[in-house]
């Protein structure tokens, strides 16, 4: 009787499932996050800062504040991703023959699924959704976003998902199905625990926040543009941004369906993936590759921008080949639909259809050369600065075009036999995500952070930064591309042949290189807060940049311009520079914005509490935040008082100070 | 490198594919990796020696090429592909069995039966009448046909010496053609992921000559039967399986496990399929009964009862009593069908453990 009154309070969460009571590991990781929480509560308490974080940023709609925010998430939740990448690596590097390693299966099993989910989910989209975010609306000479409240609750809604994924770590289970939860492994029958429950959750809860941003930000590049910039006209970081968000509103759908389906599995009791009564586990896979491929061209498009801006700031020069740039931009947009079966070749689908999705996949590649060329032929007579950001261009250019060879490898299907699930596929997948995307946002975090904030960051440990991701890099995944061809495959936990073990130990050398490289970035935005002072920028256009948000301040005023710029050509900020462009000092009008609202953090708070409550059976609590989310979300429609004016005076005292500034710099 | 130095003529093929494209697209990638060092240097700020031109922006001969040439090499890979894919799928019957060596006439083909299991292979000989768990003899240059399938999860079966991979699925059958044209011993694998044991789902891929082969036949004839009862017992989850060898078999298991109804009084799939599209095609056909396929469903979550909802307790901690190998869909101890150790120290030997 005890027992069911608890279990309709409580579900099935229990004293036991709490995995810190007893497992040593997880004991001093909670140990570790409770102080550092428990210290950062107090110093914002101590300084009075929650009104200040409340008002300015956590219910803030400027899209710049929710862009950064996006790129604290993304951190923060790499530093998570990186543990378990070192925890894997010194798994592997130790647990040959006799030596079982330290993790048991039951814990290695779900720190590959975390890692594998963290990074794509909780880093990867959150940096580029947060750097399109901050940038592109100025780079288009708008003031905000199409939709700024949707913006604000997108952002709450990844940041509900990812702490949905951090709760997993101290209160039951992550999954142990590697990072698609592939069925038949993921269905009840064979998961019946938590873990599973959680991924499905959090990634439902941030998958409405990335296609809502999505839509958000294709509305914006469609209405949004300053008069002038035709299509033809946008900066090719606008460009792909575009590309790569109608590319995810394509593609969630998919794999929210994917995911709804197997949740009915596995709380309604139908028979979608499962082995029985004409369950079809197959589907799944074809449903989330068909969001996975295209997923990882919505990662790397945007860096391919990122790429193009700073090679043709730093190198001079205008972009190369830029409507070439563009329709490869879009090619690889539609090709990117038409190969997720490459994923699965070796399933028997037959040699037409396998050569078709295999030549599919090989034709992606032609657009993707001709943009390397591009990127080629714009540092042809160039005069190039070797500053960070270039530097991360060219660690680029070299490593992807590696990772893009052996891909290319992988899609013919007889190759991909021998090749597929091993860890040669691996070290492919991380050379071009790392080597495409990781790079790429590193260098956009390096290229806009004095835009941000207004200084840059420090040079030193920027390339401490660089040398220890490049270097690292290849330190990690040479040998991995090595024993892939030794016939390893992956998710293995122990191993019995010796021979790998020095790979695995160089791999593990690797990757604590990377560390260092991860620490350098850290320290880079650290030592340059404190030398805030020399790294100063107050010109607003501290490389010499060719595209709209370097003519305003660093940072920008919350409107962005105060007048909106007219566009008459492609680099147009280059070209106002190139025309004797005079900023105006006098006539400004007020200024229309819209206002800050706490609708968005509610509402995912209780996304968040449904998730949990799901994750646990625990009913009543679910149907309770359901309904709050419900009414929270109808009342927030009646909020009329959502916009305001920026006064003329205000807006003038603000451009009388960056008048000032300018002055005194020149 | 095992990949690289197959035994296997169907896998040298395909290591013959990997060479010859890397090799193609070393055509475009070493250029483009030496101009990008190149212009690197060359246009670098510090050198006055370059020109300078900030308006170079368009060029129609270097815009064909850069779009030419990776077209070029994609129209020679794509050839490629088409023909190899169609040569090499695995369903496809073997036309040689080495270089230059048709097969001879009248040479028969091995039949293998390949059945992945949490977490063991079982290979049925049904042209011998034999069975082995964990262990896979092939005489030399004797074209072999698998017939592949999973009791419940997708693994692959991969053979890096033999041949490329393909997926064992419950519930459906795939088929690989491969010969073996060296003797020696190499290993096997899953290649997907499927729990707990998968780490150590491998088995030990022997390649003899036929007078070896023949021994190796006689001798695991003197082994005991795997009849209903023992199947149902060797198909329950368990972990780092020894080399087990059977006598005889049961005749037709590996239809009965892709049917899913090893289980007597189990309603065979096809049966019902069979029965269904006849009462959909309105003809009479009666209704399957008997016990569901594995011993049932699991309850659905907004099913459960408060009371059936039971923990879900975090099982890095030490095992509990129950032994391993628990078969019933959706119960909580399948959390613990591995064989869970308690925390070591790094570095601790396993020994004991296996």
């Amino acid at each position: 009787m005890t027992d069911n009154l608890m279990q309709t309070v409580f579900g099935r969460l229990s004293l036991e499932s709490l995995p810190f009571l007893h497992e040593p590991i997880l004991l001093g990781t909670f140990i570790v996050v409770s102080l550092l929480g428990l210290g950062l509560v107090g110093v914002v308490t101590k300084y009075k800062l929650w009104g200040y974080l409340w008002n300015e940023w956590f219910t803030s709609v400027d899209h710049k504040k929710i862009g950064i925010m996006y790129i604290i998430l993304a951190i923060i939740m790499l530093l998570r991703g990186f543990s378990d990448a070192l925890m894997m690596r010194a798994q592997q590097a130790i647990a040959f023959g006799d030596n079982a390693g330290y993790l048991p299966p039951h814990h290695y099993d779900q720190i590959f699924t975390a890692h594998g989910t963290i990074m794509i989910f909780f880093v990867a989209i959150p940096l580029v959704v947060g750097i399109v975010n901050f940038v592109m609306p100025m780079q288009i000479g708008a003031r905000d976003v199409a939709f700024p409240f949707l913006n604000n609750l997108s952002f709450w809604l990844t940041v509900a998902g990812a702490v949905l994924t951090m709760i997993s770590l101290f209160v039951g289970e992550f999954a142990r199905t590697g990072w698609l939860g592939y069925t038949p492994l993921a269905g009840l029958a064979y998961s019946p625990d938590t873990g599973v429950d959680y991924y499905l959750w959090s990634l439902q809860i941030a998958g409405v926040g990335t296609t809502l941003s999505a839509i958000n930000m294709v509305a914006t590049v469609i209405k949004m543009r300053a008069p002038g910039m035709t299509m033809m006209k946008m900066p090719v970081f606008t460009w792909t941004a575009f590309c790569s968000n109608i590319l995810a509103i394509a593609i969630f759908p998919a794999l929210t369906a994917a995911f709804f389906l197997l949740m009915l599995d596995r709380y309604a009791g139908t028979h979608f993936f499962t082995n029985e009564l004409g369950g079809a586990p197959m589907m799944y896979w074809n449903m989330v590759w068909i969001w996975g491929h295209p997923e990882v061209y919505v990662l790397v498009l945007p860096a391919f921008g990122i790429y193009s801006e700073i090679t043709s700031t730093f190198t001079g020069k205008k972009l190369f080949g830029y409507s070439s740039m563009v329709y490869a931009t879009v090619v690889i947009t539609i090709l990117s639909y038409l190969v997720w079966l490459h994923h699965f070749f070796t399933m028997g689908a037959g040699p037409t259809v396998n050569s078709f999705f295999g030549i599919a996949t090989m034709v992606i590649s032609i657009p993707t050369g001709a943009k390397i060329f591009n990127w080629l032929f714009t540092m042809y007579r160039g005069n190039i600065r070797f500053e960070l950001p270039m530097m991360w261009v060219l660690a680029f250019m070299i490593t992807f075009t590696v990772g893009g060879m052996t891909g290319v490898l992988l899609a013919i299907p007889p190759a991909d036999f021998v090749l597929h699930n091993s860890l040669f596929l691996v070290a492919h997948f991380h050379n071009t995500i790392i080597g495409g995307v990781v790079f790429g946002l590193f260098a956009a975090m390096v290229y806009w952070f004095p835009k941000a904030f207004g200084f840059k960051l420090d040079e030193f440990w920027g390339k401490v930064a660089f040398w220890g991701w490049v270097a690292g890099y290849w330190i990690a995944w040479t040998p991995i591309y090595i024993v892939g061809l030794m016939g390893t495959t992956r998710r293995v936990n122990h191993f019995d042949d010796p021979s790998f073990q020095p790979y695995f130990i160089i791999a593990a050398i690797g990757a604590v290189i990377i560390l260092i490289g991860i620490l350098g970035f850290v320290m880079s935005i650290l030592v340059g807060w404190l030398k805030r002072d020399q790294l100063k920028d107050v010109t607003g256009d501290p490389w010499e940049g060719r595209t709209l948000e370097w003519s305003t301040s660093s940072p920008p005023p919350a409107y962005n311009f105060a007048f909106t710029p007219v566009i008459h050509e492609l680099d147009a900020w280059y070209d106002m520079k190139e025309r004797g462009y005079e900023r105006p000092t006098t006539g400004f009008r007020p200024i229309h914005m819209p206002k800050n609202t706490g609708a968005g953090v509610i509402l995912s708070a209780l996304a968040l509490v449904m998730g949990f409550a799901m994750v646990w059976y625990i009913w009543w609590l679910a149907a309770v935040s359901f309904a709050g989310l419900f009414i929270v979300a109808i009342g927030h429609t009646f909020n009329f008082k959502r916009d305001y004016y920026i006064p003329a005076e205000e807006v003038a005292a603000t451009e009388d100070k960056r008048t000032q500034l300018l002055a005194q710099g020149a | 490198m095992v990949v690289m130095n197959p035994t296997g003529d169907i896998a040298v093929q395909q290591r013959d594919l990997i060479l010859f494209s890397t090799g193609v697209m070393l055509l475009i990638i070493v250029p483009v990796l030496t101009l990008t060092v190149w212009f690197a240097w060359k246009y670098r700020k510090s050198n006055p020696n370059k020109i300078y031109d900030p308006n170079f922006d368009h060029s129609t001969t270097l815009e064909l090429i850069i779009w030419t040439c990776p077209l070029l090499i994609i129209i020679a890979l794509s050839a490629v592909t088409w023909t190899s894919t169609h040569l090499l799928d695995p369903f496809r019957p073997l036309e040689r069995i080495a270089p230059g060596k048709p097969i001879p006439p009248g040479a028969k083909t091995l039949e293998v039966q390949a059945v992945g299991m949490d977490w063991k292979w079982l290979f049925i000989y049904p042209d011998l009448g034999i069975a082995t768990v964990n262990e896979l003899a092939l005489p030399v240059d004797v074209p072999v046909h698998f017939s592949i399938t999973s009791t419940d999860q997708f693994n692959t079966f991969f053979a890096p010496t033999l041949a490329g991979m393909i997926y064992a699925m419950p519930t459906m059958k795939s088929e690989l053609n491969a010969v073996l044209n060296k003797a020696g011993d190499s290993w096997g694998y899953s290649g997907n992921y499927t729990g707990a044991g998968y780490s150590d789902m491998r088995f030990k891929l022997r390649g003899v000559s036929q007078a070896d082969f023949d021994k190796w036949v006689a001798g695991v004839k003197a082994g005991g039967k795997l009849d209903t009862a023992t199947y149902l017992q060797l198909a329950k989850p368990s972990e780092k399986v020894p080399v087990m060898r059977f006598s005889s078999v049961q005749p037709e298991l590996f239809d009965k496990i892709v049917n899913q109804c090893v289980v007597p009084g189990t309603p065979c799939m096809i049966d019902v399929m069979r029965n269904d599209m006849m009462r959909a095609a309105g003809k009479k056909a009666p209704h399957m009964e008997g016990p569901m396929p594995m011993g049932g469903t699991p309850t659905p979550a907004l099913e459960k009862a408060p009371g059936d909802k039971g923990s879900s307790p975090n099982v890095t901690k030490p095992r509990d009593a129950h032994p391993p190998g628990q078969h019933k869909p959706g119960d909580p101890k399948n959390r613990d069908m591995s064989a869970l150790s308690p925390f070591r120290s790094p570095g601790a030997p396993r020994a004991d453990q296996a």
